[in-house]
């Protein structure tokens, strides 16, 4: 195996790449289906004190989260017929009339070394003030404002938390063979503000968040090795947690934080493992001679499902999370995999597929009954949003790996692209606080 | 010889990079792009340009890298979803076991590798199982434990990366790496 590479080629390539300068591409998000049933809104153009530039334009990143949800028809700004900043300048009949449900007018003002952002949402029908709040916002942190102020806006008018102001990891490839490139980025739910968090040239894959959102575990194959590493997002610091001979994939947290389940195959055949990652103790939940892996965690951490090839053709399985017996739970198709639960427990999103495409379904765990997201044929590595409400997953779009979510009452659907290269393995974060 | 040529790469490879270092902290901005009607830059201006440094490769690691060597062959393809092995492969392995056998401090890494259908993980459990299952048959064949340690890529580096059978079928492969 002359495999071996010199220390200082490495210490030169990683220069090349830094050199080749830090830009990270943002991920494009296009609306690629709505429902009829939106609800009007018109979130107008936040007011500023004079002399004032903030870094962002507040209504607008309110008004394009609030659209994503698929819940909600923003009312294009250049349609409205005045620009209230202040409850004394709001006509709730002029909005009724041009066939607005809700008005969210704001202001931001400089306070301290940033700015107090304030903002109030009316019920233009009953003529209710139904929110009103201020948020102190720094320069920099003024988009996650934004976040806020649409996840508090959808919050009291749907009864669902928002999941504006959350995250995605996933990988990026550029290049193949030996001059690949793999990352593994962080990104605002919008796509804005991509973080690399981990670069190589050989691949990264299943990026899992811990439930905290402060790190995330992945598979690194970095000197021709797999291997499951844990990251703290905010040093950069990071923990190798399974190195064993053949695969160490699969990392999912334990909905506590303490353990990781994964997939090692260090006794020769894939199996389920949970790993405490504070004792280090390894406990093997599964024994058979078929494929067992892609395990995932119950809500309530009492069980795990995970894909076997056991009944002849890969499927999702139940167990308890300390092991022992495992029913099958999927009914229907002759392939059905990666499976993790809505955050309610009571429905799987997996991939399945159906007349040879590989699509994403939703398993109603208690009637049985699988309803397909996606309509492509190569679709996989779905991942519920922390509140249920949608599912991003990855697929092919002109030859292209991009990312898509849709909604899971098949309302609004978009797609994330980067402008080159491939996006995949998409992971939807815990909400964060 | 082979330490003085990786010198003379390695010191270009720094000149390099400091010079694309140089350049991009020196240069504020991308230049602006200029209408295709417009005349080319001063010779002046014209930009340094590095000449890669042509070299035969001076060590030949083993009879598997001469095509007309029977170990150049290192590749069993696999059909869809399965690690089974097609007869067609088995004096592939067989001239490989033979071999280590005879070079018994010689190593090999059985890298397994799946199609891009199906889940990643589960490839790449499809990928383990393939190169465990050729890991078995040298093992069979009297090649020793310490001789082979396998690797699932799945489907992480595909030969082809193409989204059809011409192309799934090159994917489905472990791969004897010496």
């Amino acid at each position: 195996m002359n495999r071996s590479r010199h220390p200082l080629l490495l210490v030169l390539s990683t220069l090349l790449l830094w050199g080749a300068g830090p830009l990270e591409a943002r991920l494009n998000i296009e609306i690629t289906g709505g429902i009829e049933a939106a609800q009007p809104i018109a979130v107008v153009p936040f007011g500023v004190s004079e002399g004032l530039i903030p870094p962002v334009e507040i209504a607008a990143v309110v008004a394009a989260d609030l659209a994503r949800t698929g819940r909600f028809k923003p009312m294009p700004t250049r349609d409205m017929l005045d620009l209230p900043t202040s409850r004394d300048q709001v006509d709730l009949r002029d909005w009724s009339l041009l066939g607005m449900n809700n008005l969210v007018i704001g202001q931001v003002e400089p306070e301290g070394s940033g700015f107090r952002v304030s903002f109030s949402l009316f019920d233009v029908f009953r003529g209710d003030e139904l929110a009103s709040t201020s948020i102190l916002s720094t320069g920099t942190g003024m988009r996650h404002t934004a976040h806020r102020i649409a996840d508090i806006i959808y919050e009291k008018l749907t009864g669902q938390t928002g999941v504006a102001a959350t995250r995605i990891a996933y990988v990026t490839a550029t290049g193949r063979g030996d001059s690949q490139t793999v990352t593994l980025r962080v990104a605002d739910a919008d796509g804005y503000n991509p973080q690399t968090i981990v670069s190589s040239s050989e691949p990264i894959m299943s990026p899992a968040w811990s439930p905290d959102g402060r790190r995330l575990a992945y598979v690194s194959f970095e000197n021709r090795r797999a291997a499951i590493y844990v990251q703290e997002l905010s040093t950069g610091r990071r923990d190798l947690v399974a190195s064993y001979p053949g695969i160490n994939g699969s990392p999912a947290f334990s909905p506590d934080g303490r353990r990781l389940a994964m997939t090692l195959s260090k006794e020769g055949n894939p199996e389920i493992h949970v790993l405490n990652l504070l004792s280090r103790e390894l406990v093997r939940l599964t024994q058979h001679f078929a494929i067992d892996t892609e395990p995932a965690w119950s809500p309530d951490g009492r069980h795990l499902i995970f894909t076997s090839d056991r009944g002849g053709s890969p499927q999702i399985y139940r167990m308890s999370a300390s092991g022992g017996p495992a029913e099958r739970i999927s009914v229907e198709g002759d392939y059905n995999g990666r499976a993790s639960y809505s955050p309610d427990g009571r429905s799987v999103v997996m991939v399945t597929r159906i007349n040879g495409a590989f699509r994403i379904g939703v398993l109603d765990t208690e009637r049985g009954i699988t309803r397909l997201l996606s309509s492509g044929t190569l679709d996989e590595s779905p991942s519920f949003a922390p509140n249920g409400s949608m599912v991003i997953y990855a697929t092919i779009h002109g030859g292209r790996g991009v990312l898509a979510a849709a909604s899971v009452d098949g309302g609004g659907s978009q797609r994330l692209s980067q402008d080159s290269g491939q996006v995949r393995e998409p992971a939807w974060s815990p909400l964060m606080q | 010889m082979r330490i003085l040529v990786f010198n003379l790469v390695a010191w270009c490879l720094i000149l390099y990079a400091s010079l694309s270092i140089l350049g991009c902290s020196s240069a504020p901005s991308r230049e602006p792009e200029t209408p295709a009607t417009s005349l080319p830059p001063p010779s002046s201006d014209r930009r340094t340009e590095t000449i890669p440094l042509e070299t035969s490769r001076p060590t030949y690691a083993g009879p598997w890298e001469d095509p007309s060597s029977p170990l150049y062959n290192r590749t069993i393809y696999f059909d869809y979803d399965t690690a089974e092995i097609k007869p067609d492969y088995i004096p592939v392995m067989r001239t490989h076991a033979r071999y280590l056998g005879s070079r018994t401090d010689t190593r090999v890494m059985l890298e397994g590798h799946a199609d891009e259908r199906g889940t990643r993980e589960y490839n790449l459990a499809l990928g383990d199982q393939r190169a465990e299952t050729v890991r078995r048959y040298m093992l069979a064949e009297g090649v020793l434990p310490d001789q082979m340690a396998t690797l699932s890529y799945g489907e992480e580096r595909p030969a082809d990366p193409g989204h059809g059978e011409g192309s799934w079928r090159l994917n489905r492969r472990v791969i004897i790496q010496y």
